[in-house]
């Protein structure tokens, strides 16, 4: 078994060991509700620091706009849900979760393309300048998009829902600043889990192949790359759309967990690409299973503050969030870890050489 | 070191599965009643969840030391939602695993949307003081303290057309808001049959709400004698100091997000004499009732108190009336007590501080008359 193989399986297993565990809390009760909550939103941003990993760590490009990605994702998928729901009630929701989600994910990879053939051309901080423009652009537009599908067709504004003219106001399913509201909860954490599992399959067989390889060489050294050859804006773009749309795919799974979906700078806006850069940035970047474990711990942490300090938790998380950074990646730290790891190492060491002599 | 990585992976491993354990919760048995809160107290949205929180601890300890409802004391939990649905969610999932038996909240419109679907799977009682989309009462255990957009709007728009206020009317709105666009809507429809008309309808979003010259030039070109303001008072501040600035002196009219401008810091408050608005409550008006509430509401924290604190005080009344009413224990399961509470609604009329003889519809919306005042030398007083 080759060391990356083992390692891939060890990722996977981490997640399906965790997926079992809380299966069987769920079956004998003693899961809380608010962990049950949460068991859907974690894999949503597992996805999306994975996915993020990729252009971050592997291609070497900085992205400030993955909500953006996101969002793309969540509004065409629940839009289309809803429209579904609306006019063809009798799908099975689990047909109608795949098609939302292969439209969701095949926008926001369009986009992503869209936006990395430009782009991604150039040398330097150009795309997080970008891709910082184009999520808020996003959540913009969606704030100031009325749409709504009733037996005349279609209607379309930019203004307000009365300039849609439309008879029965239930009908309109983007309303604005109200976002879409009464899309079916058809997503669960099996499916998360096994879009997370896909993802990272994606992700880590992307890495491992030629095509990874060619991807990370323009990462350490673009001009060596092209000396030997190797197309750098092709294999960037690859890797740049298949980030953006697998965190389509984590949209899709975000918009179909909840019944209302809102372009709030909360979630889908600046400060929310900041946060899926933080996940990649603790947990390493190109260390893909360490960005998971990162998404999972900082999406927990402020749920699980909130029955200790409930009114500093924000506080304390920012703190906590300090002193991992620091104990993760600071070299001091790093130093001192290696030699108490080694210390420790030694005396296990001697205790079994005293064991054999005995 | 990769040893050491093995040893980070599991020990990460068996702390998530710890962490999702958690705590099982316990549930009634109990002699109190449990309401659990939610609301945004961080974030951009802070100021309306905290208000809504400092009104209902205060409610619930003025009840406590009265001696409870039916003999039962009430218990507070409130939670942070830092307005945003998805962690709404995990708030109330919270307050669930705490025990809670009745929910207020929540303050904010979308939260309250995605937490009712909750709700209503568990058939909780919950009661909202300030959101005011008719989409949060779209089940059956769900009731509104505050006015529904529509019914805002068209007041709004009835009082403005009945009282001959104005022929030209303009409208500058938040678009990114849902409470504000909400009111836009039903204004302009309940406009269509009123004497005057809307000659200008501009809109802006939260990422640009400091600079508002293009929309007060655009009403004043377009010969608007009243502007009307469906925002809240930071952004009216403003306009007020703008439109002063420019030489246009328009008629304003405005809702209840306009109570609390007179408390604005730097704002001369000379500039919102004669601004009229529709509010179901207002912190200087003589109403006794209001007084009581506003005293005690200072002499807690030590600030005024605005609407959204009256929502939540007299959510606390609300839930106490119904649980009279209905004769609910605290040792009736979550979804006996939601049915009990649910036909009691409404049946019940509550004299609150935010309006007398409150009676609601078994659809959630509350009914009471708003109350139209204007700001006349520096004090909110009744039309």
């Amino acid at each position: 078994m080759s060391k990356t193989l083992r390692s891939n399986i060890i990722t996977v297993g981490l997640v399906f060991i965790a997926y079992i565990g809380a299966q069987i809390l769920i079956a004998t009760g003693s899961i809380s509700s608010l962990m049950k909550g949460l068991l859907v939103p974690l894999c949503v941003y597992a996805i999306l620091a994975v996915s993020l990993n990729l252009t971050v760590g592997i291609l070497g490009e900085l992205s400030l706009g993955h909500a953006g990605f996101m969002c793309i994702g969540a509004f065409s998928s629940a839009f289309f849900s809803k429209c579904m729901k609306m006019f063809v009630p009798d799908m099975p929701g689990a047909l109608r979760f795949f098609l939302a989600l292969v439209i969701g994910a095949a926008l926001a990879g369009l986009f992503g393309i869209l936006i990395g053939i430009p782009v991604l051309r150039l040398k330097g901080d150009y795309l997080a300048i970008v891709t910082l423009a184009f999520g808020e652009i996003i959540k913009n537009i969606i704030n100031i998009l009325y749409l709504g599908i009733d037996e005349e067709g279609v209607h379309f504004s930019l203004k307000s829902s009365l300039d849609l003219n439309m008879a029965d106001s239930e009908k309109i399913i983007i309303n604005g600043a109200m976002g879409i509201t009464g899309t079916p909860n058809d997503s669960n954490f099996t499916i998360g889990v096994v879009l997370l599992i896909l993802t990272l399959i994606i992700v880590l067989n992307l890495i491992h192949s030629r095509d990874g390889r060619a991807i990370m060489s323009i990462r350490d050294n673009t001009i060596a790359a092209e000396s030997v050859g190797i197309p750098v804006t092709r294999y960037k773009l690859m890797a740049f759309s298949i980030s953006a749309a697998l965190a389509g795919v984590a949209g899709v799974l975000y918009a179909h967990n909840l019944s209302t979906l809102t372009a709030l700078p909360k979630n889908f806006g600046y400060n929310m690409s900041i946060m899926i850069l933080v996940f990649v940035v603790l947990g390493g970047m190109g260390n893909i299973r360490g960005s998971m474990i990162a998404a999972v711990i900082l999406t927990l942490l402020p749920e699980l503050l909130r029955g200790v300090v409930s009114d500093y938790r924000m506080l304390i998380y920012a703190i906590i969030l300090i002193v991992m950074m620091l104990f993760n990646w600071a070299p001091k730290c790093i130093e001192w870890r290696k030699k108490a790891t080694a210390s420790v190492k030694a005396r296990l060491q001697k205790k079994s050489a005293a064991k054999e002599v005995e | 070191m990769k040893k050491f990585r093995k040893i980070v992976s599991v020990a990460m491993a068996s702390a998530l599965v710890l962490a999702l354990a958690g705590c099982g919760g316990n549930k009634g048995g109990s002699d109190v009643f449990k309401i659990g809160g939610i609301g945004p107290t961080t974030g951009g949205a802070a100021i309306y969840g905290i208000n809504v929180m400092n009104g209902v601890q205060l409610a619930v300890d003025e009840i406590n030391a009265a001696g409870g409802v039916n003999g039962f004391q009430l218990e507070l939990n409130f939670q942070d939602d830092e307005h945003d649905a998805e962690k709404s969610i995990n708030a109330y999932n919270t307050v669930k695993d705490w025990g809670a038996q009745m929910i207020i909240g929540c303050v904010t419109t979308n939260p309250c949307i995605a937490v009712s679907e909750n709700t209503h799977a568990d058939n909780m009682m919950m009661l909202t003081p300030s959101a005011s989309a008719v989409k949060c009462t779209q089940y059956d255990n769900a009731f509104q303290v505050c006015f529904s957009d529509p019914n805002q709007g068209a007041a709004s728009a009835q009082y403005i057309g009945e009282n001959n206020l104005a022929q030209k009317v303009a409208v500058i709105y938040d678009s990114s808001d849902v409470y504000s666009s909400g009111i836009y809507e039903s204004f302009s429809k309940g406009a269509e049959n009123q004497s005057f008309e809307i000659v200008a309808a501009e809109a802006f979003t939260a990422d640009n709400k400091t600079d508002f010259s293009v929309q007060l030039q655009k009403a004043k070109d377009a010969g608007a004698d009243l502007v009307f303001l469906p925002i809240y008072y930071q952004e009216s501040a403003l306009i007020l100091t703008q439109a002063n600035s420019m030489g246009y002196a328009p008629k304003w009219f405005s809702c209840d997000g306009m109570d609390g401008i007179l408390g604005v810091e730097n704002f001369d408050t000379s500039l919102a004499e004669g601004v009229m608005l529709l509010t179901p409550f207002a912190a200087d008006s003589k109403d006794e009732a209001s007084q009581k509430f506003t005293n005690a509401y200072r002499a807690a924290y030590n600030d005024t108190p605005n609407q959204f604190a009256a929502d939540g005080y007299d959510a606390v009344y609300i839930l106490a009336e119904a649980i009279r009413q209905s004769g609910a224990k605290p040792s009736m399961s979550v979804s006996e007590i939601g049915d009990a509470l649910k036909a009691a609604m409404p049946q019940i009329s509550v004299d609150g501080v935010t309006g007398a003889g409150m009676t609601w519809l078994s659809t959630g919306e509350v009914n009471k008359s708003p109350m139209a005042v204007v700001i006349k030398n520096g004090e909110y007083s009744a039309m």
